[in-house]
């Protein structure tokens, strides 16, 4: 009895305090990223990155009701649709969460959306999720992604082996969604552009030996690799026993397989054989994010780290837009305070713009990677192209 | 003459030389797997990861070593850990055996109880790995990498095509001589090897001329233990550390085992180059090497590749199922498991 007297006495009390707004109210946001699995590497830089964009938000206390958002992490696994599909169940039924950063592997991403963001109606915003087929589903509006899908990135990079004179390649790719997604739109582009793949074969991740798939590859007589994998796992093991055996000279990267990780496995002998893209800007919006990142210790240039920042900013806006933390709210007003017109906002400024659009101005949201959302809300696209130079990834330009 | 050479050198580099290290690799591995059977009647499915584990104990010496600034020079730090591996392998089937064997062995258990119990092992094994070390890839190679690179062997021959022949890949053939000249002179020539063959001939006979039982398993078991840490090791330098690729092994070194005959020392080591060379032919795009032999008008459209690099591990299967249906004692005429 005593008991049930003081759950009254509280709830009474939290009650008074929420209509009154002297207490600021915590808002869950879920970021599902693969912090185990192939991605490992990259993803704790990726969530930091979101979850900064959600303390200066939160900091700015101008967001409707005084909402703060708490960021809860959860683990995508990358690879594992299942273990991704539980943790997200988690995080929508237990936590509660008002909108999801990620997920970042496709294969997972589709997963999370048909299986348990759409159905529940919550938004979410991927930063790295790029394969085409993200494109085409049914997500009723749900689904967003700061990331380009890969069909640009496979015309983007097909432009650029044609700009080096190459005429015939090889192409691996990992074998998922991601993987065939992107030597799929590679080879359409590569061929319409006069090119030839000569073979396009998948490869498995996590093998102790990759010579067998070298040797397979390197008998198609092509003389260029297109390596479509990750970083952590069959990518670098291809390049690794393409090198050992001699079997390529050049090489072409995905954004999977950009990281220190692999210059640091591989060693000199990777210099100066590489080009690659990955989703990135040039411009004041790229050179406000790196001022920015460097005051809040992030790395601006690590992968899909301004993207992430983007998704969680995108989710901030939406809120201060909406006027509360309303699932349905907030994917209502995505595409209004992504695109233009009205007042650009950039990478740092989430103040100025939360409170703008919690006053019904209207914003175009910049970010740091110039967003722009297009087609089923998702990113237009632009990319970093680079190549390695003294151990270490240099940016040749941007696309 | 140059296409002929051209082809040949394509071949050595990704037919050749790869074939034979694994070979090499799945020989000393197979030949663990035929002792313990020979001697101790079971199959042990504990193997693929006493190598794993094995292996971690050579990664963590090789670590501490590298941190005290020892090393080989240009031969990788891990052959002056191997000691430290076999010791703790040694030391871990021992214990196993006094906890878990032993107890079967005194009951006179069927076969089929030790396999099981084995795979008991096989677990626990596999997850003391992971405690240990974790479940990543480790790299513990250094010293040179390559004995001749690929782009130095076409400049100094003039071939179009290139040889590469990595440290590892020597190392592990010389090391996989030694080892097993060890071995056959050890069961040939001392006392205690023919007190092995004697027991695993025929057990009572054994007993009744007065050869220790204790005595013999112990040396068996401690055999298998170098064995395994040697293969693990060997496979860990020559392609990547990860523990559960050492599960995936089994499958090929039990193959290699049964294909040679099972019991049989000689047959492991055939049985290791048959599947190894198979895995690799098989699965190998002939296109490039058809290229240079044949001419013009003959050249090959496709890749010329009979399985896709997937399908490796069916290679192994395919070739155990046919030898179990059409001669089940193997090669050498093993005992039919």
């Amino acid at each position: 009895m005593k008991r049930i007297l003081l759950a009254t006495a509280a709830s009474a009390v939290m009650a008074a305090a929420g209509a009154t707004g002297a207490v600021a109210e915590p808002v869950n946001i879920g970021i599902i990223l693969g912090f185990t699995g192939p991605l490992e590497s990259i993803t704790p830089a990726m969530a930091n990155s979101a979850e900064v964009a959600m303390k200066e938000a939160s900091d700015s206390g101008k967001l409707p009701n005084g909402i703060t958002l708490t960021p809860v992490r959860a683990d995508s696994t990358c690879i594992d649709s299942a273990a991704a599909t539980t943790a997200a169940q988690q995080l929508v039924s237990s936590q509660n969460v008002a909108a999801i950063v990620g997920a970042d592997c496709s294969g997972v991403t589709v997963a999370i959306a048909n299986n348990v963001a759409i159905p529940a109606g919550v938004v979410m915003v991927s930063p790295s999720a790029t394969s085409p087929a993200l494109t085409t589903i049914e997500d009723n509006g749900f689904f967003f992604r700061t990331a380009p899908s890969d069909a640009r990135q496979g015309e983007v990079l097909a432009t650029l082996v044609k700009e080096q004179g190459i005429e015939e390649v090889a192409v691996t790719f990992t074998n998922n969604d991601y993987g065939k997604g992107l030597a799929d739109s590679f080879t359409q582009a590569f061929q319409a552009a006069g090119g030839k793949v000569l073979i396009s074969a998948a490869h498995e991740d996590g093998k102790a030996d990759y010579s067998a798939e070298v040797a397979a590859l390197q008998a198609s007589g092509a003389k260029t690799l297109m390596v479509f994998g990750y970083v952590d796992q069959g990518g670098v093991g291809i390049v690794q026993a393409s090198l050992d055996s001699g079997a390529f000279e050049s090489f072409f990267f995905a954004d999977g397989m950009y990281g220190q990780s692999l210059i640091d496995k591989i060693g000199d002998e990777i210099n100066g054989k590489v080009i690659g893209t990955l989703p990135g800007v040039s411009g004041e919006a790229a050179d406000k994010f790196a001022a920015y990142a460097q005051a809040n210790g992030m790395d601006p240039t690590g992968t899909y780290v301004p993207e992430s920042y983007d998704a969680g900013a995108l989710i901030a806006l939406s809120i201060a837009a909406a006027g509360s933390a309303d699932r349905t709210g907030i994917r209502d007003r995505m595409m209004d305070v992504a695109n233009a017109p009205g007042e650009k906002i950039y990478a740092g400024e989430l103040a100025k713009g939360i409170e703008l659009a919690a006053a019904g101005t209207d914003i175009d949201y910049v970010g740091a990677t110039g967003v722009e959302l297009v087609g089923p809300g998702e990113a237009a696209g632009s990319y970093r192209v680079f190549d390695i130079v003294d151990n270490a990834p240099h940016t040749v330009g941007y696309r | 003459m140059e296409n002929l050479l051209n082809a040949f050198v394509l071949l050595s580099n990704f037919v050749l030389v790869p074939a034979i290290a694994y070979g090499s690799q799945l020989a000393l591995g197979a030949l663990g797997v035929t002792l313990i059977y020979a001697v101790l009647r079971f199959s042990n499915f504990a193997h693929g990861d006493l190598m794993a584990l094995g292996t971690t104990a050579v990664i963590l010496a090789t670590w501490g070593l590298q941190a005290a600034g020892i090393g080989l020079g240009v031969l990788p730090t891990a052959l002056l850990a191997l000691p430290v591996g076999i010791l703790a392998a040694a030391v871990l089937v021992l214990l196993t055996d006094r906890w878990v064997y032993r107890f079967y062995r005194r009951q006179r258990s069927d076969p089929v109880i030790f396999v099981i119990a084995s795979v008991g092992v096989m677990f626990i094994y596999n997850a003391l790995t992971r405690f240990v070390i974790g479940t990543d890839e480790r790299r513990f190679e250094d010293g040179a990498r390559f004995v001749i690179r690929a782009g130095d062997f076409r400049e100094m021959t003039g071939l179009a095509e290139g040889l590469a022949i990595r440290t590892s890949q020597v190392i592990t053939v010389v090391v996989m001589l030694v080892s097993v000249a060890f071995v056959f002179w050890f069961l040939q020539k001392t006392r205690t090897g023919k007190a092995m063959r004697a027991y695993s001939d025929n057990e009572d006979l054994a007993l009744l001329s007065g050869i220790n039982p204790d005595r013999v398993v112990l040396i068996t078991w401690i055999i298998a233990a170098a064995l395994a840490t040697i293969a693990g090791t060997l496979y860990g330098l020559d392609k990547s550390f990860r523990p559960f690729t050492y599960f995936q092994l089994l499958l090929p070194i039990f193959a290699a085992a049964i294909v040679g005959g099972v019991g049989q020392p000689l047959g492991a080591i055939v049985g290791g180059f048959i599947i190894a060379f198979s895995e690799v032919m098989v699965t190998y795009a002939y296109k490039g090497f058809l290229g240079y032999l044949l001419p013009e008008a003959w050249q090959p459209e496709g890749l010329v590749q009979m399985l896709g690099t997937d399908y490796k591990f069916a290679v192994s299967f395919i070739i155990l199922v046919v030898v179990l249906l059409v001669r089940p004692t193997g090669i050498f005429r093993g005992r039919v498991i």
